[in-house]
């Protein structure tokens, strides 16, 4: 009995402390930091979080976000579900590596990438001088930061569709076939219809990604104000600027954008995954 | 509707699926593909639906030249071991996949889905969703879907291997009046003898990629092709060095001429009938009696008694 109370007592006790220690960190980390920001926005009232969003700039940034982010995603959208199902369907020599190289743009740095298609696709280079003689503009421009928003966001979509494909398998789809359905029926009546939940948990989880992207696209855009610039990269030229109240505005802004994108994967999220 | 397969092989890796295997299921019959596990049935049931491409051979449905037609092109209706339900749909709209994909007037679809419904006695639960139904409804469910775009054949993959005993008896019988009632050219894949026997007007043994022998139930068993067969089908035991069936050894208390002596080792009582378990000079077998004659010879361990084989009836001399 006695025994038992003391490690009872112990086993409460290492919970608090585990519990305290989890608490505080993410207090320090994430909590307080953006608690400041939400205070730091609305200091001053309404009317010039109101101003510092409606500015010609920060609306310019918004539709280049707008653009940029939902090409990337639309563009990943597309090529994660092909690969999902050439990963997941077919065996064929360097599927693995596909497999592993599909995860790179997680551990390399947003600005290596960045840097790495300035190199392939810049003005100076072969292929960037070839493109520019055929009035294709890829660095300093949209399609770069497309192209860079779209590397980092690469295997999320893919990430979320693979284990779902792999859990329903084939039989469906052959059931399918047999009952008359061609390629196209089979996937957008039974594959698709299938992977819903997984594929839209995957979409809002790049979108948030995209979103947020800073490194990659600061490199590649030039961040040419009124131009190449995307929400994030505005938040820091208006910090640098000494516009803190529309600094933090935008920042604000983008953070409700990301909750929210967050919330909704929360209810998107395929049950049982512990992604 | 008849199937006609010519020199069938299918290599997976190299692993022979099948080996030049031809065999012809006549228009109408209901036939099972009947043999142990990894022997190739599945994929000859699947060959013929076009979901795996032979390396050699030909298939024919129907007097039609099928060997390269994409399943959806085929007329085959196919039901999977594990249902292959689509779980996005209801069930009603499950049947009537089939049916929507050809573009069917919606009247008309409703209709053969009710009808179907029916047929399959799920008329409560067009509704629910195939997770809301229990494993023989899936697949009577899966068997409507199939049937409901009138195939020219009906091919069923281990269709009741997925069920428990009980629900397993009730569906066979289901199947064979359905097939009574339906008539298309039904080809089922079972490795349950006593299923292919009691539902199949027609088996045909598959084994190590190869059709053994193609038969009525009572030929197969009273006329086996080998001992393979003959010890597929059903128990056997040794004596004289051939196989038979323990149930064709008459046990004897006096020796008669063809008799052969021996020495009761054990006896089993399992209901109706009784096991011996016996030795002979040249090893062990064992008998199949009923009750009464187990109790007219007085069958102890140890008792001496006399093995007559009914000549009459199957032995298959033992090969190897």
């Amino acid at each position: 009995m006695t025994n038992n109370a003391v490690t009872d007592v112990r086993a409460g006790a290492s919970r608090w402390t585990l519990r305290v220690v989890v608490l505080g960190y993410l207090a320090f980390l994430l909590v307080l930091p953006v608690a400041v920001i939400l205070y730091r926005t609305f200091q001053h009232g309404l009317a010039p979080v109101v101003d510092a969003l409606t500015s010609a700039n920060a609306i310019h940034a918004y539709q280049v976000t707008a653009v940029v982010a939902g090409s990337a995603v639309a563009i990943n959208t597309v090529f994660g579900v092909t690969a999902a199902l050439l990963v997941v369907r077919h065996r064929f020599p360097g599927r693995r590596v596909l497999d592993a190289l599909i995860d790179l743009p997680i551990a390399v740095s947003p600005v290596v990438v960045g840097l790495a298609l300035t190199l392939v696709y810049g003005r100076t280079t072969s292929t960037g001088s070839w493109l520019a003689r055929e009035g294709i503009q890829i660095i300093f421009s949209i399609p770069g930061m497309i192209l860079a928003t779209s590397f980092v966001a690469l295997p999320l979509v893919m990430r979320a569709v693979v284990p779902v494909l792999e859990e329903i398998g084939e039989e469906q789809e052959q059931a399918a076939a047999t009952l008359g359905a061609n390629a196209v029926q089979r996937f957008t009546r039974i594959t698709l219809p299938s992977i819903r939940g997984a594929l839209a948990y995957g979409v809002v989880l790049s979108l948030a990604r995209a979103l947020g992207e800073f490194g990659a696209v600061a490199v590649v855009s030039g961040r040419v104000v009124g131009k190449t610039e995307t929400a994030s990269l505005y938040v820091l030229d208006l910090y640098n600027n000494f516009d803190q109240t529309g600094a933090y505005a935008m920042a604000t802004s983008l953070a409700a954008v990301a909750v929210l994108s967050l919330i909704v994967s929360r209810f998107l999220r395929p049950k049982g995954s512990a992604a | 509707m008849s199937i006609k397969v010519a020199n069938v092989s299918k290599k997976f890796g190299d692993f022979s699926a099948l080996r030049d295997v031809s065999v012809e299921i006549p228009s109408g019959s209901l036939t099972a593909l009947l043999g142990p596990s990894g022997g190739g049935k599945t994929t000859l049931l699947r060959v013929i639906a076009g979901l795996e491409t032979p390396d050699e051979g030909r298939i024919e449905i129907d007097g039609v030249e099928a060997t390269s037609l994409p399943p959806q092109r085929r007329g085959v209706g196919f039901v999977f071991q594990h249902y292959a339900a689509f779980k996005h749909m209801t069930v009603e709209r499950n049947i009537a996949f089939g049916l929507s994909i050809r573009k069917r007037a919606k009247d008309e679809i409703k209709a053969r889905v009710q009808e179907l419904l029916e047929l399959v006695h799920l008329e409560q639960f067009a509704q629910r969703y195939p997770a809301q139904l229990s494993g023989g409804q899936r697949q009577r469910m899966a068997l409507a879907r199939a049937l409901a775009v009138e195939p020219k054949v009906l091919l069923l993959d281990e269709p009741f291997g997925a069920l428990d005993a009980q629900v397993r008896k009730e569906l066979r019988a289901w199947l064979r009046r359905l097939h009574d009632q339906v008539n298309v050219t039904t080809v089922f894949v079972t490795h349950d003898q006593e299923e292919a026997m009691e539902v199949a007007d027609e088996i045909v043994v598959v084994a190590d990629g190869e059709v053994k022998q193609v038969g009525s139930p009572d030929e197969l068993y009273e006329k086996p092709a080998s001992d393979f067969v003959m010890s597929f089908l059903g128990p056997v035991t040794t004596l004289d060095g051939k196989l038979v069936r323990p149930h064709d050894l008459e046990l004897l208390s006096t020796a008669e001429p063809g008799a052969r002596e021996a020495v009761v080792d054990r006896v089993t009582r399992l209901g109706f009938e009784v096991r011996v378990d016996l030795s002979t000079d040249e090893g062990a077998a064992w008998a199949q009696v009923t009750r009464a004659t187990a109790e007219h010879l007085d069958l102890q361990p140890g008792t001496r008694i006399w093995v007559l084989p009914h000549h009459s009836r199957t032995a298959v001399p033992v090969q190897g």
